[in-house]
């Protein structure tokens, strides 16, 4: 419920704000998973590796511009009773789109991505964008906070990742860093160790921004 | 705070407007937004199937020297109903792929089989050695196991290793002599167990049951007619 009362008093509703400001605002004082803590099932799921991280944050990404845009320019058409259905369909279109291009660029990254792909659908953080600033806003600052958003998601999923992949694996992006008596964290990509490094990084961000 | 009040203003007005909307304006809406993403859903199908159909053939080639070491060469097989095995046609289904090294002497088949894991459908390839009897490699080709667990039969060296030679002997009326079955991580003691992955006990047992049941099937069909892949 936090999520909603700050979107609810949020700056974003009015419509009124600088593009620019749509943009930065995802990435930095609302960043989806350090401020607004959204979508934590893919953020704690699939930061086992900076790969995994990258890949499954620019797909979110995508799914989320191209939803944005949609709901955006249907705002008008769509019956406010019948929104989230119309929303959810938006959404589980480009999620199945996604699903289709990933196979297409590499079965290898389709394989270590697995289930979490179809997962975007249930993303709330796409739903929250499309409910409280697309149906209210017209396409491009759409466009713009989605791709703000969706880059602050990329942030904090790369952020978890990279830090999982190094302690659990010993690896940055399949790359050795550690010699050979090393011995991994396993318990860093497993869950518990995603909940570790989400402390750990918010712990870190709210200290900063406190400063 | 006047902008805000003024958008919050027009929004409630355009709210209860839209609350007095009939059913045929939301079933409208809804017919029309279903059509526009089944649209783009076909349109992006049409366009990618024939490079996921030609990727996924890549992959399966590229798997077929995987799991069958020294292999320079393949030739396609198919198994026939009446239990022959013939040189692959164009349209043929069912297909296992024969290797061989590079003095054209025969190194194994490899034989695809599916079944269900933890989450949803394992697809593999496995080399098979008939005249060892041996499973001698192993591929995932598709699955959507638990990442950082059950992912694991895809990458782990040391499940991996269970197949370098798995023991598949038949005996003499072509049933296996010991059923391939996971046993706990590091006390596997037969060269027909599979060391199983701590932490994805059912992951490990969907592989055993899936090589189990394929090569029960396959393996007889495959010694009766080694001679085919000899020519």
């Amino acid at each position: 419920m936090l999520q909603k009362d700050n979107i609810a008093k949020g700056k974003d509703s009015t419509g009124r704000i600088a593009d620019t400001d749509a943009f930065i605002k995802g990435l930095w004082r609302e960043n989806p998973v350090f401020v607004q803590v959204l979508g934590m099932c893919p953020v704690l799921a699939v930061s086992n590796s900076a790969e995994n991280a990258l890949a499954m944050g620019l797909a979110t990404m995508f799914v989320l511009a191209m939803s944005n845009m949609l709901v955006s320019s249907l705002r008008n058409f769509i019956p406010k009773q019948a929104r989230i259905a119309s929303y959810i369909l938006i959404i589980a279109t480009f999620v199945t789109i996604t699903d289709y291009a990933i196979q297409a660029i590499s079965v290898d990254l389709h394989k270590s991505l697995g289930a979490f792909i179809s997962l975007i659908v249930v993303n709330c953080l796409i739903l929250s964008r499309a409910e409280a600033f697309a149906s209210k806003n017209s396409v491009l600052p759409s466009l713009l906070d989605a791709l703000g958003m969706g880059g602050g998601f990329v942030l904090g999923l790369f952020c978890l990742g990279a830090v999982r992949e190094i302690l659990g694996n010993g690896t940055f992006f399949g790359l050795a860093l550690f010699p050979e008596g090393f011995q991994p964290w396993i318990v860093m990509i497993l869950p518990a160790g995603g909940f570790f490094t989400l402390a750990l990084w918010l712990l870190i961000f709210n200290r900063w921004k406190v400063k | 705070m006047e902008p805000q009040k003024k958008s919050d203003m027009q929004n409630a007005t355009h709210l209860s407007g839209e609350s007095n909307a009939s059913s045929a304006k939301m079933l409208w809406a809804m017919v029309g937004i279903g059509t526009i993403c089944a649209l783009l859903i076909v349109l992006t199908y049409e366009s990618t199937s024939d490079r996921i159909a030609s990727l996924q053939d890549d992959a399966l080639e590229a798997a077929v020297f995987k799991v069958l070491p020294g292999t320079t060469s393949t030739k396609a097989f198919t198994l026939q109903p009446d239990g022959k095995i013939t040189l692959a046609k164009a349209d043929d289904g069912q297909l296992i792929y024969a290797g061989y090294d590079a003095r054209h002497q025969f190194t194994g088949v490899a034989v695809e089989a599916s079944g269900q894991g933890y989450a949803g459908i394992i697809r593999v390839l496995y080399g098979y050695q008939p005249e060892q009897e041996k499973i001698i490699g192993f591929y995932v080709l598709q699955s959507n196991e638990t990442p950082g667990l059950g992912d694991k039969i895809e990458k782990d060296n040391n499940f991996l290793a269970n197949f370098k030679a798995l023991d598949v002997a038949l005996d003499q009326s072509g049933q296996l002599l010991h059923a391939i079955v996971p046993v706990k991580n590091g006390t596997k003691s037969n060269a027909w167990e599979i060391d199983a992955i701590t932490g994805a006990t059912i992951s490990s047992r969907s592989v055993a049951d899936i090589l189990h049941s394929s090569i029960a099937e396959k393996a007889p069909v495959i010694t009766k007619n080694i001679d085919v892949f000899m020519q």
